[in-house]
């Protein structure tokens, strides 16, 4: 969401450089100010620290002012490490793929079956009012319907479908995965259904007039023009899949690693440049999978 | 079912809930003929197109096109293909995939399809813009590049909405003789929707003048201008002067009226409201004593050799085989 601010706050001072054609308008320099200090104090520097601190040694109670490459040679050193980056990115990767079809449909019917933008902005609305309670709470209140005895096995155990209560429900990886989709998809409908109602509505028309059926339309004139929508989609849901680290320890029960686990237990222990390193090491996979999706996409088309 | 014809609408009507858009129209359109929809917004032309097209269901009765009933074909089983008003190109292609993107779903290979799209791209003159996306070309090309998409298909009938709105005066001439030469190169049938009545009259084979979601008249452009059913059209037309006398009333040309003296004892008395100086001729106001204003269109050299004053008597004169009574 920091992207509307972004455009929100360079407008101005576009309009600011125009009024005063030579040299560089003061006017312009204040108004990026506010946001130049917003992201300097809470991103820029910290991620300096970050970094610094990756180089640093360290013993059982304090850090040690001394620059290393030890913690990033155990940090890839160590086959733990490659596992639990490997199980991050499958989650990633599975995550991504279930959002996008979700996010894809439902946003093809909102934009395309709902007649009507009153409804289509209800309708949308209705999608969001889980978020108006925490991330926490909402995987947190997966467990009673998960649970041995929660709703989802009481429900089959009753009605005889199962005799058994199932157990991979909750504390597995299904139980994440489904934590995750629940807690991603809207990331995904929103870039999507955006895009799509950007879609001229003769353009359906014209390739059913040239003999497009609906497969075809979705894939040769729908799917392209939401390309953008998606490739926003997949940065918010992989950015926040791959940094996660409360729905995993609530949903796999203490039993399922993840990188973002795997720095906390590293804080935890007051291993600050270790966890430190693999943050970093983190922060360039999926600064690299956003690079990617950007060669794919252009993202400016929406903005 | 007529084999000669290229278009039959047998009772044709399309209903919006409880109010008719169009009601209960026939027309039959022979084959290889321009035939120009003709109407002001809202009278049910657009409506009329898109029916033919598929892309809008019939409330009631039926449409032939070539000898069989398509009422309830999707439009890629009628034969027909559109060009609609805002081109519709698809954004992501560029020209040469826009063109063949019909033989694409048809599930032509490539080459070939790429091979005619070219084609059809070298027919409207723009081969060297194969490569472009639409929105690196002027209103004008991407109408080329929609006309040869709609093309490429072969239809029996081509439907174009509105085709030469949103191009400026000067391209919207060039193309209109374009539409013409092309239609009369594929022998097939074009079926124009327009709101200029100079548009329907340079291109039409047949004009249909609609209003109120009916069919008012339809005929040859000559039999159409010369001789309107109504008042409408007579006013919808243009150039005509629509008078009321006790008989009822008629049209009568603009440029077949004459100025007299007041002293004449023939045609409508009233005085020179407006003189306007339009290079081949001179248009005459003249404000009636009924009220009202009626129109002479003076060829220059006649108005320059009897130059007229402004609020002069006069009266406007005819001769009685140029007045045809219309309908009110």
């Amino acid at each position: 969401m920091s992207t509307t601010v972004d455009t929100a706050a360079a407008r101005p001072a576009a309009g600011a450089t125009r009024t005063r054609a030579e040299g560089r308008p003061l006017g312009a320099w204040l108004l990026a100010l506010p946001l130049a200090l917003v992201l300097g104090v809470f991103l820029v520097i910290p991620i300096i620290m970050l970094i610094v601190v990756s180089f640093l040694d360290y013993n059982s109670v304090q850090i040690l002012w001394s620059f290393v490459l030890s913690n990033y040679q155990e940090a890839l050193g160590s086959a733990v490490t490659w596992e639990t980056f490997a199980v991050t990115i499958k989650y990633a990767a599975i995550t991504w793929a279930i959002t996008l079809f979700l996010g894809f449909w439902l946003s093809y019917f909102l934009a395309f079956e709902v007649r009507g933008t009153t409804w289509q902005m209800g309708l949308f609305l209705v999608c969001s009012i889980p978020f108006l309670t925490s991330n926490i709470i909402r995987t947190i209140s997966w467990i009673p319907a998960l649970g041995r005895n929660g709703i989802v096995n009481s429900v089959l155990l009753h009605f005889h479908i199962i005799h058994q209560p199932l157990t991979f429900l909750l504390y597995s990886q299904f139980a994440i995965i489904l934590a995750f989709v629940h807690l991603n998809t809207l990331f995904m409908v929103t870039p999507i259904f955006n895009s799509m109602m950007r879609i001229d509505r003769t353009l359906i028309e014209a390739a059913r007039d040239n003999g497009a059926g609906f497969w075809q339309t979705i894939w040769n004139v729908v799917l392209p023009l939401s390309k953008t929508g998606i490739g926003i989609g997949t940065i918010f849901v992989i950015t926040l899949v791959m940094g996660d680290f409360v729905s995993v320890s609530i949903m796999g029960g203490g039993q399922s690693a993840s990188v973002g686990i795997m720095i906390q237990n590293e804080m935890s222990q007051l291993q600050y440049p270790a966890a430190a390193a693999n943050a970093v090491i983190l922060l360039a996979i999926v600064l690299i999978m956003v690079f990617l999706i950007l060669r794919v996409v252009d993202i400016r088309k929406e903005l | 079912m007529h084999p000669a014809l290229d278009v039959e609408l047998i009772s044709v009507t399309k209903r919006y809930g409880s109010t008719a858009a169009v009601e209960n129209i026939s027309l039959r359109i022979p084959r290889g003929t321009y035939c120009c929809l003709l109407g002001p917004s809202g009278c049910g032309k657009t409506s009329t197109l898109r029916m033919i097209a598929g892309h809008e269901t019939i409330s009631e009765g039926d449409i032939i096109i070539n000898g069989v009933n398509v009422s309830d074909l999707p439009p890629v089983k009628r034969g027909t293909a559109m060009m609609f008003q805002s081109y519709a190109l698809f954004p992501h292609l560029n020209c040469i995939d826009n063109v063949a993107f019909g033989l694409k779903m048809r599930g032509v290979g490539k080459a070939e399809r790429r091979a005619r799209a070219g084609e059809l791209l070298s027919m409207v003159q723009m081969e060297k813009y194969a490569e472009r996306l639409p929105a690196q070309l002027s209103g004008g090309q991407q109408q080329r590049v929609a006309l040869a998409r709609a093309l490429i298909t072969r239809p029996k009938v081509l439907l174009l909405d509105e085709p030469l709105s949103a191009l400026d005066p000067f391209l919207r001439g060039a193309m209109r003789e374009e539409l013409k030469r092309l239609q009369r190169e594929l022998g097939i049938s074009f079926i124009h929707v327009t709101h200029s009545q100079e548009e329907a009259l340079a291109l039409a084979d047949l004009v249909v003048v609609m209003d109120h979601g009916v069919i008012v008249q339809s005929g040859a452009p000559r039999e159409v201008f010369d001789t309107p059913a109504t008042a409408f059209i007579a006013r919808f037309m243009g150039g005509h002067n629509v008078i009321t006398n006790g008989h009822g009333a008629f049209a009568v040309r603009a440029d077949r009226c004459r100025i007299a003296p007041p002293t004449a004892n023939e045609g409508l008395p009233g005085s020179i409201c407006s003189i306007e100086y339009l290079g081949a001729v001179v248009k005459v106001g003249i404000a009636t004593e009924a009220g009202g204003q009626i129109v002479a269109l003076l060829p220059d050299d006649q108005f320059f050799a009897a130059p007229l004053m402004m609020g002069a008597p006069a009266r406007l004169v005819w001769a009685p085989q140029d007045a045809h009574p219309v309908a009110a």
